[in-house]
């Protein structure tokens, strides 16, 4: 497990060289210019000069490299001051954005918080309809319980986010009046009256996000039991006296749930993607919104490091997915 | 045991192996409902511009914000542009794009699956690309993509065609890894069969191995993935246009009839809704053909 754990971690730092390559080849081979804004009236020398101030003049591998040493060397050191208090990073220049000349990561920082609290909770809620509804589907199966759930999750996921979050906004913010349509990041919890707005606000994204991975999660945990439902052991279990709620809930349950952790834990990059859209739906003041912004302006450094970023945790829960899967299923061995 | 039944002695007339997957197609009753709706939409996007025939694109200031009327069934938008017209025309995109976007993806996943699964020189580095791109964050690439490169393709292939091209391959490009990995497993496994075994003993060569022998033999999951792609690109095309990043606003796609209308959607929710029912129903309707085909081209299912 050691071993397979400690190679898997190698090859993932080419891949995501790889990939940082690959995302920043898209960019350099862009037509776009970040100094379009700029008025024409300026003269050409001192564009140029800001050109050169931007570090635009030198050629894109040593921008390449030198993007990697901020991103691996440059920013972590500038972490570990902010937490701990010394200087290691003092005067080294840290990735900065065109748009705002502010580090990347620090606006990085001020957005995780939002997106996580709408999309992590979105996954945790999804997470937890959609496994009780695969097992009562998988138990009861070809039940008008099965039937309806087999509907809504189709319906669930092939409806688009933008749409539900849209509509959700039609009845409820327009029409109902119940929850404000604009996600409002600024608010504060300070006291039980900001704490209810804050939940108030919350209930639409969240339920449009929710009901979308309930949707997937709940395909996979019914066909899962499923598998299980029809193998020797149940069958071993029912016979030697043990209850229905024993058989399902234990027996079949555990076993079922191992490829099921390991789709939740792949999920969870893909739900960051996912939220670009719910973010720019409600409006909320998160990273995918921060990334959309950065494409229409041109931000070069911001929007590398984003896309990379979500490479980051794509390569990080496929390795955890599989990680997962050894320690759970003590049948599979990696060594 | 002496008086064998008189069926038996009759044999059964040979039924082509196809004529099995539409009865078994035929059970599913969410398949059919699926492939009615699916026929329905793509009739009413392909023959309902011949009979109502106002155009899509004019502008008509007198008769703007209109309601539900006898000459404007779906009412009109905020240029007075007829919203029945406008919503065939953008479904006639926006099929289009998820039928050729599925196309290029499946042609791309089914090449290198193919490749990976019959040559064995081929697969490690061509799975290591489909790992790779399977790293990579699509949904932001794509914005990427269509962003960057919108300008000089607009430039070279006109604004319509070269939005076109660029949203279909991207989308392409961005999705053949799930066709690329099944159809990839099912080769090594055909790859291992006797009549492999027996058709290459005869000399045959490879390209004819793989076209004659091996392909026809991966068509099922190939269909299936086919099906769902449509879906997930017409998915893929609405959200790129929601985002803002699709077609030019002249040229309407159900997206971008969705996102024109977000503005208004407080004095005019139908406007948003009704592309957005147009989405949903032909998405739904498609992974409804794309669930039964799967039940229907499974021989373990088939038949029973």
């Amino acid at each position: 497990m050691f071993t397979f754990t400690l190679r898997r971690l190698l090859i993932a730092v080419p891949t995501l060289l790889i990939i940082s390559l690959v995302i920043f080849l898209l960019l350099e081979a862009a037509p776009g210019d970040p100094l379009g804004d700029v008025p024409l009236t300026v003269p050409p020398d001192v564009k140029e000069k800001m050109r050169a101030a931007l570090g635009l003049d030198s050629p894109w591998y040593v921008r390449y490299v030198l993007w990697l040493k901020q991103f691996f060397w440059v920013e972590p050191l500038h972490l570990i001051d902010h937490l701990f208090g010394t200087s290691l990073g003092e005067g080294m220049q840290r990735v900065i954005s065109f748009q705002s000349r502010q580090p990347v990561m620090q606006i990085i920082a001020e957005r995780l918080p939002q997106t996580l609290m709408v999309v992590g909770l979105a996954y945790l809620i999804g997470v937890m309809i959609a496994l009780p509804i695969g097992i009562l589907s998988a138990y009861r199966q070809y039940s008008w319980f099965d039937n309806l759930g087999t509907f809504v999750s189709m319906v669930g996921f092939s409806v688009p986010t933008f749409f539900t979050g849209v509509v959700l906004i039609i009845v409820f913010a327009v029409k109902l009046q119940w929850f404000p349509s604009v996600y409002d990041t600024t608010l504060k919890v300070t006291d039980w009256a900001s704490f209810k707005a804050q939940l108030r606000q919350m209930v639409m994204p969240v339920t449009v996000l929710a009901l979308y991975n309930a949707a997937q999660i709940s395909r996979f945990m019914r066909a899962s039991m499923l598998d299980n439902l029809g193998q020797d052991y149940v069958r071993t279990a029912r016979a030697k006296g043990l209850g229905e709620r024993v058989v399902v809930l234990v027996h079949v349950l555990r076993n079922s749930m191992i490829p099921v952790v390991t789709v939740i834990a792949l999920g969870v990059p893909t739900i960051f993607g996912g939220a670009i859209i719910t973010e720019q739906v409600f409006k909320v003041n998160g990273l995918g919104q921060q990334l959309i912004s950065s494409i229409h302006a041109n931000d070069l450094p911001m929007v590398m490091t984003l896309t990379f970023i979500f490479a980051i945790l794509i390569v990080l829960f496929n390795l955890i997915a599989d990680l997962l899967y050894g320690i759970l299923d003590p049948r599979i061995r990696y060594d | 045991m002496t008086e064998a039944p008189a069926t038996l002695t009759l044999p059964r007339p040979p039924r082509s192996q196809w004529r099995d997957v539409w009865d078994q197609f035929k059970t599913h009753k969410g398949a059919i409902v699926g492939l009615t709706v699916f026929a329905l939409i793509l009739g009413a996007v392909l023959i309902g511009p011949l009979i109502w025939t106002i155009d899509p694109t004019t502008v008509n200031l007198r008769a703007r914000n209109q309601g539900f009327s006898a000459a404007h069934p779906l009412g009109t938008d905020q240029l007075g542009r007829d919203l029945l017209a406008r919503v065939m025309a953008g479904g006639k995109v926006s099929i289009a794009v998820g039928m050729t976007a599925m196309s290029l993806s499946i042609l791309l996943g089914t090449t290198i699956g193919v490749l990976a699964g019959y040559f064995r020189r081929l697969e490690g580095p061509l799975m290591r690309l489909t790992d790779l791109f399977l790293a990579l964050p699509l949904l932001p690439l794509l914005l990427l993509m269509v962003t960057l490169f919108r300008e000089p393709l607009s430039r070279s292939f006109g604004p319509e065609g070269g939005i076109f091209l660029l949203i279909v391959c991207a989308i392409g490009a961005t999705s053949w890894m799930q066709t690329a990995r099944i159809v990839r497993g099912e080769v090594l496994a055909i790859k291992e069969r006797e009549f492999v075994l027996a058709a290459r003993s005869i000399g045959t060569p490879a390209r004819r191995m793989v076209t004659r022998h091996v392909l026809p033999n991966v068509l099922s999951p190939i269909m299936v993935s086919a099906t769902l792609g449509i879906a997930a690109a017409i998915i893929t095309e609405s959200a790129l246009s929601f985002l803002g990043l699709g077609f030019p606003p002249d040229f309407p796609t159900w997206g971008r009839l969705l996102y024109d209308a977000i503005d208004q959607m407080q004095l005019y929710p139908w406007r948003v809704i009704i592309p957005g029912i147009a989405i949903s129903l032909t998405v739904l309707s498609v992974n409804y053909i794309g669930d039964g085909l799967r039940d229907a081209l499974d021989p373990r299912i088939r038949g029973r």
